[in-house]
């Protein structure tokens, strides 16, 4: 005769979990919402956002969509602001490690599916791929109409005139559109999107992109998507066009000018160096020039 | 001639009261139409019910579109009647609040209007915006000032600035001089009559003021418990009331 003791030594941590922790209901009732986000690209989809085991706003909404897309041999990477290493993106791809078993990478280029928290990869993705964003407010218009029952009246209407409002209110207080993040844009022509809080400097690469980008926001209940080679195009005046923002500095690792950097504060003297956000992308170029990789200090 | 907006019949019940019975005018380009009433006589039933904001239970609206003609609004749909009443038609809240976007700059809550109807060009907006602030008498060096830091009139004033901006042919005024005082409301009115001659506008007025109807309206409407007990030329009606209630009414101004 077998204690219940006996049983729950036989089961590792890891088997006591469904697939991707999620079960399967709950995957199927997202997909749906997923298939529908396709379908109406930029279209705000609600969904039963689940309790997962982390707090609100560190990724709940990304992390059910991740789950509910992930397939046994699928590549995760997680990247939060750019990096692999921080707090957020290390305990993601530990959570799908421990409750999925798929592999995982911090290289962009092996990765089949990567999540990610405000930014995208340097590296151009492909039609292999799958980008999850997590979101954390994902209605545009929240700060200026906080109405949800007129924000999705709007939406529907096509009146958007009100977004042109706060665009026209940076120019006139700063001189020029100073909105650097959560940059508004219009996906295919129809809908106005939060493409979560990325710098404005990624929003091109929204643009006709070969993956499939898919937004996750699990407070808010909602999904949406960017089919891929969906037209994305970021708001603008006539007379103020949509321009990128970038530190006017190279990486003082790898010497990219090109990628979009962090500043970091490196004594109390005010001395800074700006390197790139995105430590992979920082990391391979490192390689090409035949650095060896830096020592993690332990 | 065809009126450009004719009300038939409106009839608004709350529950088994009655907010508003049977109310029908027409109105024609250039007209102003006052309704009076005491607090609870239906005049801002009959105000909401035809400028779309409540639905009303029997009756109907017709306005003279200037791409299909004279046409019912209920055969509209409803992108139709939302751009009908931005862009043709306009609303002028009591309470400036209401109507304003407080977080919002004064020359941005100008220019809403006309970013909502297409407008892309930053230069052209900021310019109808700082043309409009000075037709309402507002310094145009306070066009990126917050509408908070506004005194009541000039917010008021900033109100019909942000309605006329798009040329409407109709405006609804609900109580547009309530709650300033005597000097700031001889100033906004003269300010409506001119800008109401100058570009021809039809107003449907309500207001409790019986001078404000005398100093702005053509025809006046008075109503009591939701009908309409008297109608007629503004000051034929006011100089000789013929219902008991509009004898009332008038024989209650205070004579200074």
């Amino acid at each position: 005769m077998t204690t219940h003791s006996e049983i729950h030594d036989d089961l590792s941590f890891e088997d006591s979990y469904n697939f991707a922790y999620l079960d399967e209901q709950t995957k199927r009732m997202i997909r749906r919402a997923l298939l529908k986000a396709v379908a109406i690209p930029g279209y705000q989809v609600p969904f039963a956002s689940r309790e997962m085991p982390m707090p609100y706003g560190w990724g709940t909404g990304g992390v059910q969509v991740t789950a509910a897309c992930l397939v046994p041999d699928d590549c995760v990477k997680v990247i939060d602001q750019g990096a692999d290493d921080t707090t957020n993106a290390v305990s993601i791809r530990s959570f799908f490690e421990r409750t999925a078993g798929v592999a995982t990478t911090e290289k962009t280029t092996d990765a089949s599916l990567i999540q990610t928290r405000h930014r995208i990869p340097e590296t151009p993705l492909t039609e292999d791929q799958i980008l999850v964003y997590q979101v954390p407010i994902p209605e545009p218009l929240r700060f200026l109409e906080p109405r949800e029952t007129e924000t999705r009246k709007m939406h529907a209407l096509t009146e958007y005139g009100l977004m042109h409002v706060k665009l026209y209110e940076d120019i006139s207080q700063h001189g020029h559109i100073a909105t650097s993040y959560a940059y508004p844009v219009k996906v295919d022509d129809r809908y106005i999107m939060d493409p979560s809080p990325i710098p404005k400097f990624d929003n091109p690469k929204m643009d006709d992109c070969p993956a499939l980008q898919l937004f996750g926001a699990g407070r808010e209940q909602r999904i949406y998507a960017i089919p891929p080679y969906s037209k994305v195009k970021s708001l603008d005046f006539d007379d103020y066009p949509f321009s990128q923002l970038r530190a006017p500095e190279t990486c003082a690792i790898c010497g990219a000018d090109d990628s979009y950097l962090d500043e970091m504060i490196i004594d109390d003297d005010g001395g800074r160096m700006f390197v790139c956000s995105d430590t992979d992308f920082c990391a391979s170029r490192q390689n090409e020039q035949g650095f060896e990789p830096a020592e993690v200090a332990s | 001639m065809t009126p450009l907006f004719s009300v038939n019949n409106i009839t608004k019940y709350y529950g088994s009261q009655i907010g508003c019975a049977g109310a029908s005018f027409d109105i024609y380009p250039g007209e102003v139409l006052g309704i009076v009433g005491e607090s609870g006589s239906g005049k801002s039933t009959l105000l909401n019910c035809i400028s779309d904001q409540l639905s009303f239970d029997e009756g109907h609206i017709f306005f003279d579109m200037q791409d299909r003609g004279f046409c019912n609004l209920a055969n509209l749909t409803e992108p139709e009647r939302r751009m009908l009443s931005r862009t043709d038609m306009a609303f002028v809240h009591q309470n400036p609040r209401d109507g304003l976007r407080m977080t919002v700059s004064a020359g941005g809550n100008i220019g809403e209007r006309l970013m909502n109807t297409g407008a892309r060009h930053y230069g052209n907006i900021r310019t109808a915006a700082a043309e409009w602030m000075e037709r309402v008498e507002l310094a145009a060096g306070r066009i990126d000032d917050r509408p908070s830091t506004f005194s009541g009139g000039m917010q008021q004033r900033l109100q019909i600035a942000r309605n006329l901006v798009t040329a409407p042919r109709l405006i609804f005024m609900d109580e547009p001089t309530g709650g300033l005082d005597v000097s700031v409301q001889a100033k906004l009115l003269d300010l409506l009559r001119g800008l109401v001659q100058q570009l021809g506008l039809a107003v449907v007025v309500v207001t409790h003021d019986l001078a404000v109807v005398r100093m702005l309206a053509d025809r006046m409407m008075v109503m009591q418990k939701g009908h309409v007990v008297e109608t007629g030329l503004a000051d034929q009606v006011l100089d000789d009331p013929q219902h008991p209630y509009t004898q009332l009414l008038v024989s209650s101004v205070l004579q200074v």
